[in-house]
């Protein structure tokens, strides 16, 4: 493929996408829309985002061989995009480092976000913290009672919280809330939305600034390999670690692109989020994308071990990479995610997010049919601190199966 | 001409402004609805809005998102709302109005939806996730003699409000304040400045002021900046309060002598 150019002027990719809010918001999307589109070109917006990204950010991150991941399986070479490395433990300061560049600009004085893990939470909080901005943050309850460190780290950071009690109580109604504030101080008030969803220009904003992670993972291949990786293997809940490391080779058709979603319990059960696999396209969040539903069009109510990935719809450019075949979208259970997560600990010395850990249990799935001359790339996309409770409670049952 | 247009033309012309209540279908059990809608158009309603339960109401506040969840509870389906529509339109000639989000339509399926709609007796539809941007995408291909009705609000531009209005059929939703539906204990002078601003603006079709809502006086002080009011959330609050069908009548009926304008 060749010349991908997506979205059009409308915020399409194919049929989704597109902004199915409220009118009173559709202004600012315009707003938004037209101050990246001219920041975007500025030299000086540029400078300041990539002096961010390397001072205070940590980037670029390593692309680490893992040599006995890779001697574990005795397939494909194996190596891991290291985003659990950047400040604050994932890739989600990436985007957030971005969209407060844009507000700052915008002359907005409050920021809003929507969490899940905790991790986008604490990212927003932290350049708030840093540019000295008013931050609320809307979390589900369930989320805050999974995620204890995060919610405390955003205490620390100055940040308000909002527990939301609607609905399932996670990532969605905590999205649900966050638009609902936005709908109503839109005036002064920045949302940062967390990954590649929502109406336009969002999913394309959050791609622009996450794909600073295959820009770097292409020229560190290149540098290691002299030659572009056969596979990419990211996970997928919203799907913004995903496409940041897939956008740039996009158009490299040779190299295969595996997003992985979470399958909880299993996807012959009603409780797992693979939206991508089992979804329908819907109208949600503003977007036309692929939505886990029932029969009368009524949202479901998800699960998944991993706060992040718990989320019914998916960003709509990966419903459209889905339709065109360009990326293979697969899922992996709770059990599969957390029994990578703790090879991986063990091999490689790296205690993964429990989302980071779902694209790992792919692995398992497809490396038998790879040869040692092939290349794989996994994005690591957070560290595990965050889990450690829910590592410490599900480990017993698996130590002995490790040794 | 559209019969929501004409409808609330005569009344205008008889010195009255259209008093339409939102009622979230379903809510708060399957076997009340219909009583309690024919008490609201009994008791002074001009026009009914029969809000389709969802699980995810973006443009709502707690109130109407709490009846929501009640009626996906009570499992009211789209099927159910047309049974409601087409009861209530047997007996009355006061314009139903069908008010759901995007998703449980286009699961529905549109064309469907809309012929549906139709032969149960609704005049119009909302649909608050489908903004202008998104209208020819979504209506294109439906040929329906509903009237589509799409929302004003604060931010819009003046070039927006009459695109809005000429895409609109029937009236025009002015939405108040910038927000979610709920009870606004006071409206601001920007508030009143930019009804007068919608107001002008609109000329094919009537216009309509919603959210917030929720006293004979907001009413009285909205009157000559519209054609009709619309009143949701005090309903809602009311009988999630445990008012029954005589007390409800009295809310009604309180609204609706606001809306006389004799004297005014």
């Amino acid at each position: 493929m060749k010349n991908y150019t997506y979205p059009d002027q409308y915020g399409k990719f194919g049929i989704y996408g597109g902004k199915f809010v409220p009118e009173t918001l559709i202004p600012a999307l315009y707003e938004l829309e037209e101050a990246y589109n001219n920041l975007k070109e500025d030299p000086s917006f540029i400078d300041e985002f990539n002096n961010l990204q390397k001072e205070y950010n940590g980037r670029p991150t390593p692309l680490t061989f893992a040599s006995r991941l890779t001697e574990y399986y005795g397939k494909a070479k194996i190596y891991l995009k290291r985003e659990d490395l950047c400040h604050t433990g994932a890739h989600k300061l990436n985007n957030a480092i971005g969209q407060i560049s844009i507000a700052k600009k915008l002359g907005k004085e409050r920021i809003i976000a929507e969490t899940g893990a905790g991790q986008h939470g604490v990212a927003t909080a932290t350049v708030c913290a840093k540019f000295g901005l008013k931050c609320t943050i809307y979390m589900g309850e369930k989320d805050i009672e999974r995620q204890k460190p995060n919610v405390f780290r955003m205490k620390l950071l100055g940040a308000e919280i909002i527990p939301v009690y609607s609905g399932s109580k996670t990532l969605k109604d905590a999205t649900n809330e966050a638009i609902r504030d936005w709908v109503t101080n839109v005036k002064n008030t920045h949302y940062i939305i967390g990954s590649v969803v929502g109406p336009h220009p969002y999913p394309m904003l959050v791609r622009d600034f996450q794909s600073i992670i295959g820009k770097e993972t292409k020229e560190q291949i290149l540098l290691k390999e002299k030659k572009l990786p056969d596979y990419i293997v990211a996970c997928v809940g919203g799907g913004s670690n995903a496409i940041g490391i897939f956008y740039p080779f996009i158009n490299d058709r040779e190299v295969k692109l595996i997003g992985v979603e979470a399958a909880g319990y299993g996807i012959s059960t009603n409780k797992h989020c693979a939206t991508l696999t089992l979804g329908a396209p819907g109208i949600f969040h503003g977007m036309l994308t692929y939505l886990l539903q029932d029969e009368n069009g009524q949202v479901a109510e998800v699960h998944s071990i991993s706060a992040g990935l718990d989320y019914p719809g998916v960003g709509p450019e990966h419903s459209f990479l889905k339709d065109i075949n360009r990326v293979l979208y697969s899922s992996v259970t709770d059990e599969e995610a957390l029994k990578a997560a703790y090879l991986l600990t063990k091999l490689e010395g790296i205690l993964p997010a429990l989302e980071s850990a779902h694209a790992f249990a792919y692995l398992e799935k497809f490396i038998k049919e790879t040869n040692s001359n092939e290349i794989i790339i996994v994005n690591l996309s957070g560290r595990g601190d965050k889990d450690l409770s829910t590592y410490m409670e599900k480990f017993k049952d698996k130590e002995n199966e490790l040794h | 001409m559209s019969y929501i247009k004409n409808y609330i033309e005569n009344l205008n012309k008889n010195s009255r402004k259209a008093l339409s209540i939102f009622l979230t279908a379903g809510f708060p059990s399957k076997n009340n609805f219909i009583e309690i809608a024919r008490t609201v158009l009994t008791s002074g309603a001009d026009i009914l809005e029969l809000g389709i339960p969802f699980s995810d109401p973006l443009a709502d506040g707690p109130i109407i998102q709490t009846s929501s969840t009640i009626a996906l509870k009570n499992n009211t389906t789209i099927k159910d709302v047309f049974y409601y529509t087409e009861k209530l339109s047997n007996s009355t000639n006061k314009p139903i109005i069908l008010m759901g989000y995007a998703n449980p339509i286009i699961r529905y399926n549109k064309n469907n939806f809309m012929k549906d709609a139709e032969n149960a007796g609704a005049k119009g539809l909302i649909i608050p996730d489908v903004p202008l941007e998104e209208y020819d995408y979504f209506f294109n291909g439906c040929d329906t003699n509903l009237d589509i009705i799409l929302l004003t609000t604060p931010t819009s531009s003046n070039e927006r409000i009459k695109l809005i209005d000429e895409k609109s059929r029937g009236f025009v939703y002015c939405v108040s304040v910038t927000g979610t539906t709920g009870i606004k204990d006071y409206f601001t002078k920007e508030t009143y400045e930019n009804l007068k601003r919608t107001y002008s603006l609109i000329k094919k079709n009537k216009m309509m002021i919603g959210f917030g809502i929720s006293k004979a006086d907001d009413i009285i002080n909205f009157s000559q900046y519209c054609d009709g009011v619309i009143v949701g959330s005090k309903i809602i609050k009311s009988i999630l309060d445990g008012y029954n069908y005589e007390e409800i009548g009295n809310l009604i009926s309180e609204l609706s002598t606001a809306c006389e304008m004799h004297g005014n």
